[in-house]
């Protein structure tokens, strides 16, 4: 058998490839955390909370209306990120004025709301979503061996992440967004509605946080507790990268996914805590984030 | 500000001073009115029941000191009053440390974590702060889940109440209470004498305007370390003393959800108010108390109610009562 630094090559491309769909949502979330802090200067402590409902909303729309994964990839997001601009539109956005903390803590309470509720209705236990049957089995690559839907996740996540980059870098609306992160009230003298701005911003990042809730309701259980278990490792994520690129946010959740995965082959006692570990070494070497333009 | 269509002759300042006069006879009525109450409580309500509520007045307080008086919100506070509590029971119980000095322990032991923790954390501002310190605190949490001595999900169980001082039986709850309201009490003068200082009163200089104090040559982030180190260390006195009165340390003291609930504690009560956590601390908790015995979780409750005092009640209890007419009129300001 192959070895790799003393480790069977199929354990090690294994964890590698775990890594890998780990780092593809901390990205798919970091970069919905760093649309909406660009624009809205707020940390979305409901991002897990968004993700965990994209999940339930796949799963719940399978059980009672016989809607495929397919149609839930798109109606999972539209809903969730419906219910994100309706609580932007009456709530949030009364708390732009004050310290950015508020908004903080708003989302955060939103979010215990949230779990809570689905903790209530559902209890605490996972409940499993199948593979779609188009992308059920795998193949052997002839190194190791690859579960289609797990490739499927790559390779989607990264679709979405260029693509959302490409909307705020490439596009007039993109264009709209950054001009409104630099100088909102200059932007509104200009005509452009900020306000509903804001909304669809919001809309977009719990919608893109759905969107990675469904990607990952076959590979995780589906359960209400998944939503703040990553949440706060998208955080480390996001401290890490420093918000200040839409890049930087994605290149970094990528890359802490793999670091994550390594460690499980070589320490695995340390795999939990590792993203905190590379967050502290870079506050301290860097404070301002790899990526990072403010401090 | 004072109220200009006042007719009377006295000089703002003089106002001033009659107003702030006014408010610290109204607080010596009030603290001795509530210190009154938490000396004859027992005989009305569970010992038990008081001393949680005592043990986590102070931690809001503990907690009130960074966030109300340094505007530095920390999400990792679990880490210092969970990371206490373990560090109490385990020198209690497996060193055969008495309980003053098991308390002792937990409080160094704290102290050390928020001087760690503090460290790295202060080198992100406002909302950075915040992330670190939750991550970091979450940091602990896994190395408490895995750490040979807190036993994983067990916790430390069975924690021996002992001795203080050798001769007063903690195991009487009597005896146990007028402890905890001792070090509630000293708690609360270490406080109170902590942002009167001069250096409580630089504290509230970094939070109004931390350039300001940077350009009038203060070490700010030596400031906030310290003030980190002391919020934390308060909180692991809170902690310490929690894992005597239940008599066992475990992950739910660590765990993230309990940062949440001392903020709202906080939130709830008044930020940057002396007296403000302590009222949202026992709200809390009475609520907590009340919902146990119901299947509906509290989580929901939580959820809501910081929900409505962030968008609507920001002043908190405390802080709606000062700038109320009422309030006013005893002689108190709300400002922030």
């Amino acid at each position: 058998m192959t070895m790799i630094f003393g480790i069977p090559l199929q354990a090690f491309l294994g964890q590698l490839l775990i890594g890998l769909i780990n780092g593809s949502f901390y990205a798919l979330l970091s970069l919905g955390l760093a649309v909406i802090f660009g624009l809205l200067r707020v940390i979305n402590f409901a991002h897990g909370a968004q993700y965990m409902l994209g999940a339930f909303a796949a799963m719940l729309m399978l059980q009672y209306f016989g809607i495929n994964y397919w149609f839930a990839l798109v109606l999972g997001p539209l809903i969730v990120g419906l219910f994100g601009a309706l609580i932007e539109r009456t709530m949030l956005s009364r708390l732009y004025k004050l310290d950015p903390l508020y908004g903080l803590l708003f989302t955060f309470g939103l979010a215990l709301t949230i779990e809570g509720t689905f903790r209530y209705l559902y209890g605490a236990a996972g409940q499993p979503y199948s593979v779609p049957p188009q992308l059920a089995g795998g193949t052997n690559l002839g190194f190791m061996f690859l579960p289609i839907y797990r490739g499927w996740v790559v390779v989607v996540s990264l679709v979405a992440c260029i693509g959302t980059w490409l909307l705020i870098e490439k596009t007039k609306l993109g264009s709209y967004l950054r001009a409104a992160t630099e100088n909102p009230v200059l932007v509104q003298a200009f005509g452009v509605n900020v306000p509903m701005l804001l909304t669809l911003t919001y809309g977009i990042g719990a919608g893109l946080a759905a969107f990675a809730g469904v990607l990952a309701a076959p590979v995780y259980q589906v359960s209400p507790l998944m939503g703040s278990n990553i949440i706060i490792v998208v955080f480390a994520v996001v401290v890490v990268g420093g918000m200040g690129s839409i890049m930087g946010a994605i290149l970094t959740g990528y890359m802490l996914g793999i670091a994550e995965g390594l460690t499980k082959v070589f320490y695995p006692e340390a795999s939990n805590i590792v993203i905190f570990v590379i967050m502290a070494i870079v506050l301290l070497i860097r404070p301002a984030g790899l990526f990072g333009r403010d401090a | 500000m004072t109220d200009m269509s006042d007719t009377s002759v006295k000089s703002p300042a003089g106002q001033r001073a009659e107003r702030s006069a006014t408010a610290s006879m109204t607080y010596a009525a009030f603290l001795i009115a509530g210190l009154a109450f938490l000396v004859v409580a027992p005989a009305f309500f569970y010992p038990i029941f008081l001393m949680k509520l005592l043990c986590f007045a102070l931690f809001a307080c503990a907690f009130n000191l960074l966030l109300g008086y340094t505007g530095l919100l920390s999400f990792g506070h679990a880490t210092f009053f969970g990371g206490a509590a373990y560090f109490t029971a385990h020198a209690v119980k497996e060193w055969g440390f008495p309980p003053e000095l098991g308390v002792l322990a937990g409080v160094v032991g704290a102290a050390l974590l928020g001087l760690v923790m503090g460290y790295v954390a202060i080198r992100r501002q406002g909302i950075y702060f915040a992330m670190i310190t939750l991550a970091l605190s979450q940091m602990f949490f896994f190395f408490c889940l895995q750490a040979e001595f807190t036993q994983g999900e067990d916790g430390i169980q069975q924690v021996p109440r002992g001795h203080l001082f050798g001769f007063i039986d903690l195991n009487s709850s009597t005896n146990m209470y007028y402890f905890v309201l001792a070090v509630f009490v000293i708690g609360m003068v270490i406080i109170w004498r902590f942002i009167n200082s001069p250096f409580g009163m630089i504290l509230k200089s970094i939070r109004e305007n931390e350039a300001r104090a940077i350009s009038l040559g203060y070490s700010v982030a030596r400031y906030k370390l310290g003030a980190f180190v002391m919020s934390a260390a308060l909180a692991g006195l809170a902690g310490g003393v929690k894992a005597l009165v239940f008599q066992f340390a475990t992950l739910t003291d660590v765990a993230w959800q309990m940062s949440g609930e001392v903020i709202l504690m906080t939130l709830l009560g008044g930020i940057g108010t002396l007296i403000g956590p302590i009222f949202g601390a026992g709200l809390v908790v009475t609520l907590q108390n009340y919902l146990a015995t119901s299947d509906f979780p509290v989580t929901i409750i939580t959820g809501v109610v910081f929900m409505i005092c962030v968008l609507v009640f920001r002043r908190g209890i405390v802080g709606e009562f000062y700038a109320s007419w009422i309030g006013r009129k005893l002689g108190f300001e709300y400002r922030r």
